[in-house]
C-alpha cells in the first residue's frame, strides 16, 4: 500500500514537472537520443583495421575531378557496338525511343530542344557517366563489363549526346574534363525551414 | 526538363485499379457474403452446427503458434509498383507502421545478405580505416528512435479516386536501433579536413550518396533493428544509413561502405535523379523533408454519415518537431487547431484529431502543417510560385483537400499541376 502510494506520488510529480516544464519554457522537449559519451574509452577497439587490399577491392567510387578513374580507355565507335547488344533493349536504338515507342529504361540522348532529363540537357558532370554504368549496368548483369566496355560506353554516349566527337579517345586523363551543358544549371539547395516557401 | 508528375521516385501509378487492390477487395467482399449469408442460413435453417462456428462462446479457438498473424478479416497490403510499394496510409491508426507494410523503393531489388558474412568498412579521409562485422556494431554503445523516412517523389494527383496510400504513401515510420554515426566516425577518427561522406549499399546498384559530414556528427545513424526485430530485408537488412528527416533515398539500404572526403562524389543519385528545377535552375543535395500533413480520415474511399465525425490523420518535418496542425472545414475559408498526440517527437509522424459535427453539407476538409521553424505546409499554387511551371514531382508537399459530397461521399480533390 505505501510502496503504491510512493509510485503514485512520484508518477504524479513528474507529470506535474513534464506540464509545467512544457507550458513555462518555448523550447520543446527533446527526444533524447544521445549518451553521456564523458565516460567513455578513447577506443572501443571492436572491429578490425582494413587492409589496403580491402579497401581496393571495394572502394570504386569517381570523384568529379577524375580522382579513381582506372587505366584503360573506350571509343564512341566500340562504345555503339556494345551498345547495341548490351543497352539499346531498354534504353532505344541510339539512347532514343521511337516515335510511340514506351521503353523500359530512361532515353539517354536527347536533341538540345527535347525537354526529356538526359545526359546531354540534365548531367553535370561526365565522371558520373562511367561511375553509375561501372556499379549498375547493365540492368541485368550489373557490373559486368570491363572498364574499356564502360569507358567506351560513356564516349559513346556523350558521342550519342554530341557533346564529343565520335572519334574521341576517352580515358583517365580526359574523361573528368569533358565540360557538361547542364553544369551550371546546378545549385545547392537553399530551402531553410521558416515561414518562407521555395 | 518537363518531368510528368508521376515521373520521380518510381513508376507511375495507373489511372487504373491494380490486381493487388482488386484482390484486397475481393477477399474482403467475400467475407462479408460469407457472413451475411451464414446469418441467413442460421435464422432460416438454425443448424446448429453453424450456430456454433458463427459463436467464438462456443468452440475452442486455436492454441498458441510460434509466429503471429492478422485477423483474417484484417487486410491491408501495400500497393505495388515494379520498383516501389507504398504504406496503406488510411488503414493504420497512431504512428507507428507495422514493419511489412513499411512503404519500398529499391534501384535494383532487394538483396540477400548473409549478416555472418555482412561487413561495414569506413575509410578515405580517417585516421584509421576500419571495417565493422554486424556483431561489432551491435556492441557499441546503442541508441533507439521513432522517426518518419519518405521518398522525395511522394506526390501524385491525377483523379478523384485516390486513396492517401495513392496520393502520399511513400512515408512510413518505425522505432529504429542501432548505433550513432558519430560513435563510428570517434572510433576511425575522422580527419577534420573531411566535410563529406560517401554512402554506398551492396545491393545490385551499389546505389551511393554524398552526405554532409556535419550529419553524419548530428544524429545519423546505423541502424539494425526496426520495430524490436532485426530490420526487414526490405528497409536494408542487415545494416542501414538513418538519416532522421531526410529524403529517403540518402537512408542508404544495406550498405557495406562509408568513405570520408572533402567533396561529394556528384552520383547518378544526386545529379540526374533527386534534383529537380527551380526557375532557370535544377537544385541539388535537397535534403530535408518539409513539413507535410494528410487527414487518413475521412478519406477516398470512405462514405461519411451526418453526425459527429473525428478528422484524423498524420503531420511530419524533417526540421524536427510539428508544433500545430490546423484543419479546415470549410474549404480553406477558416482553420481550426486540432489535438496533437503526445508524445510529440523530433522528425516523426505525428497523429492529429479534430473532433467536427458534420450536418450533410457539400464542403471539403483540408489540413495543415506548421513545424518548430514556423514553416506553414504551402499550397500546390505556392510551390509552383516559388519554383515555376517547370517544377517536377520532388519535394513536393501540399496541402491535399477531401471533397464531401452531399451523398456522403469523400473524393480526393485533384489539382492541375501544369
Amino acid at each position: 500500500m505505501n510502496r503504491y502510494v510512493v509510485v503514485m506520488a512520484s508518477a504524479m510529480l513528474l507529470l506535474l514537472l513534464g506540464t509545467t516544464g512544457f507550458k513555462s519554457s518555448n523550447s520543446l522537449p527533446r527526444q533524447t537520443i544521445t549518451a553521456d559519451t564523458s565516460k567513455w574509452p578513447s577506443t572501443f577497439s571492436f572491429g578490425k583495421v582494413a587492409t589496403e587490399q580491402q579497401i581496393d577491392s571495394v572502394a570504386i567510387a569517381i570523384l568529379p575531378n577524375g580522382t579513381g578513374l582506372p587505366p584503360g580507355l573506350g571509343t564512341p565507335k566500340e562504345g555503339n557496338v556494345i551498345y547495341i547488344t548490351k543497352c539499346a533493349s531498354c534504353h532505344g536504338a541510339n539512347g532514343k525511343a521511337a516515335a510511340g515507342e514506351k521503353l523500359p529504361a530512361p532515353e539517354l540522348a536527347s536533341d538540345s530542344i527535347s525537354k526529356i532529363k538526359t545526359i546531354g540537357n540534365y548531367w553535370p558532370y561526365a565522371t558520373t557517366i562511367f561511375d553509375y554504368v561501372r556499379r549498375a549496368m547493365p540492368y541485368n548483369a550489373p557490373g559486368s563489363l570491363t572498364n574499356n566496355e564502360v569507358y567506351s560506353i560513356t564516349a559513346y554516349l556523350l558521342s550519342a549526346n554530341n557533346i564529343i566527337k565520335p572519334d574521341m579517345v576517352i580515358n583517365a586523363h580526359n574523361l573528368y574534363k569533358i565540360n557538361m551543358p547542364a553544369r551550371k544549371l546546378f545549385i545547392p539547395d537553399d530551402r531553410r525551414g521558416g515561414p518562407e516557401v521555395r | 526538363m518537363d518531368e510528368p508528375i508521376e515521373k520521380p521516385g518510381e513508376e507511375p501509378v495507373k489511372n487504373k485499379i491494380s490486381r493487388r487492390f482488386l484482390l484486397g477487395g475481393a477477399a474482403t467482399t467475400a467475407i462479408v457474403l460469407l457472413q451475411s449469408s451464414l446469418t441467413k442460413w442460421v435464422q432460416t435453417a438454425g443448424a446448429q452446427t453453424l450456430i456454433k462456428n458463427g459463436d467464438p462462446t462456443k468452440i475452442t479457438g486455436a492454441g498458441p503458434s510460434t509466429v503471429g498473424k492478422r485477423s483474417l478479416f484484417e487486410k491491408p497490403v501495400r500497393l505495388t509498383s515494379d520498383t516501389s510499394s507504398r504504406t496503406p496510409l488510411q488503414d493504420l491508426y497512431g504512428t507507428i507502421t507495422p514493419s511489412d507494410l513499411h512503404y519500398e523503393r529499391h534501384h535494383a531489388g532487394v538483396p540477400v545478405i548473409d549478416p555472418d558474412k555482412y561487413e561495414l568498412l569506413i575509410h578515405g579521409m580517417v585516421g584509421k580505416p576500419m571495417v565493422f562485422k554486424l556483431s561489432d556494431l551491435k556492441r557499441f554503445p546503442s541508441v533507439t528512435r521513432t522517426c518518419f523516412l519518405e521518398c522525395s517523389g511522394n506526390f501524385r494527383t491525377s483523379k478523384e479516386t485516390m486513396t492517401p496510400q495513392e496520393i502520399c504513401g511513400l512515408t512510413s515510420q518505425s522505432e529504429w536501433t542501432g548505433v550513432m554515426l558519430s560513435t563510428l566516425f570517434r572510433e576511425v577518427g575522422v580527419e577534420p579536413k573531411a566535410t563529406w561522406f560517401l554512402a554506398e549499399g551492396s545491393d545490385a546498384a551499389l546505389l551511393t550518396r554524398s552526405i554532409p559530414v556535419k550529419k553524419g556528427w548530428d544524429d545519423a545513424m546505423i541502424v539494425y533493428a526496426q520495430n524490436g526485430e532485426a530490420i526487414r530485408p526490405e528497409q536494408g537488412y542487415p545494416a542501414r544509413l538513418l538519416l532522421p528527416g531526410w529524403e529517403g533515398n540518402t537512408n542508404v539500404k544495406w550498405i557495406r561502405r562509408v568513405e570520408l572526403s572533402d567533396q561529394p562524389f556528384m552520383t547518378r543519385e544526386e545529379t540526374s535523379k533527386y534534383t529537380y528545377p527551380v526557375k532557370d535552375k535544377i537544385r541539388q543535395f535537397s535534403f530535408e523533408m518539409d513539413a507535410r500533413s494528410i487527414i487518413t480520415y475521412p478519406a477516398y474511399p470512405n462514405q461519411l454519415e451526418r453526425g459527429w465525425v473525428e478528422i484524423r490523420g498524420i503531420a511530419w518535418s524533417g526540421r524536427g518537431k510539428i508544433i500545430k496542425v490546423e484543419v479546415s472545414t470549410d474549404a480553406g475559408k477558416s482553420w481550426n487547431a486540432t489535438n496533437l498526440q503526445e508524445p510529440v517527437l523530433d522528425k516523426a509522424h505525428t497523429y492529429f484529431r479534430h473532433l467536427w459535427q458534420w450536418r450533410g453539407d457539400e464542403t471539403e476538409i483540408l489540413s495543415r502543417a506548421i513545424d518548430e521553424t514556423n514553416y506553414i505546409q504551402p499550397t500546390l499554387r505556392q510551390l509552383i510560385e516559388a519554383r515555376g511551371i517547370s517544377a517536377s514531382g520532388y519535394h513536393m508537399n501540399p496541402i491535399t483537400a477531401w471533397q464531401i459530397k452531399r451523398d456522403g461521399k469523400v473524393l480526393f480533390k485533384p489539382e492541375s499541376f501544369k
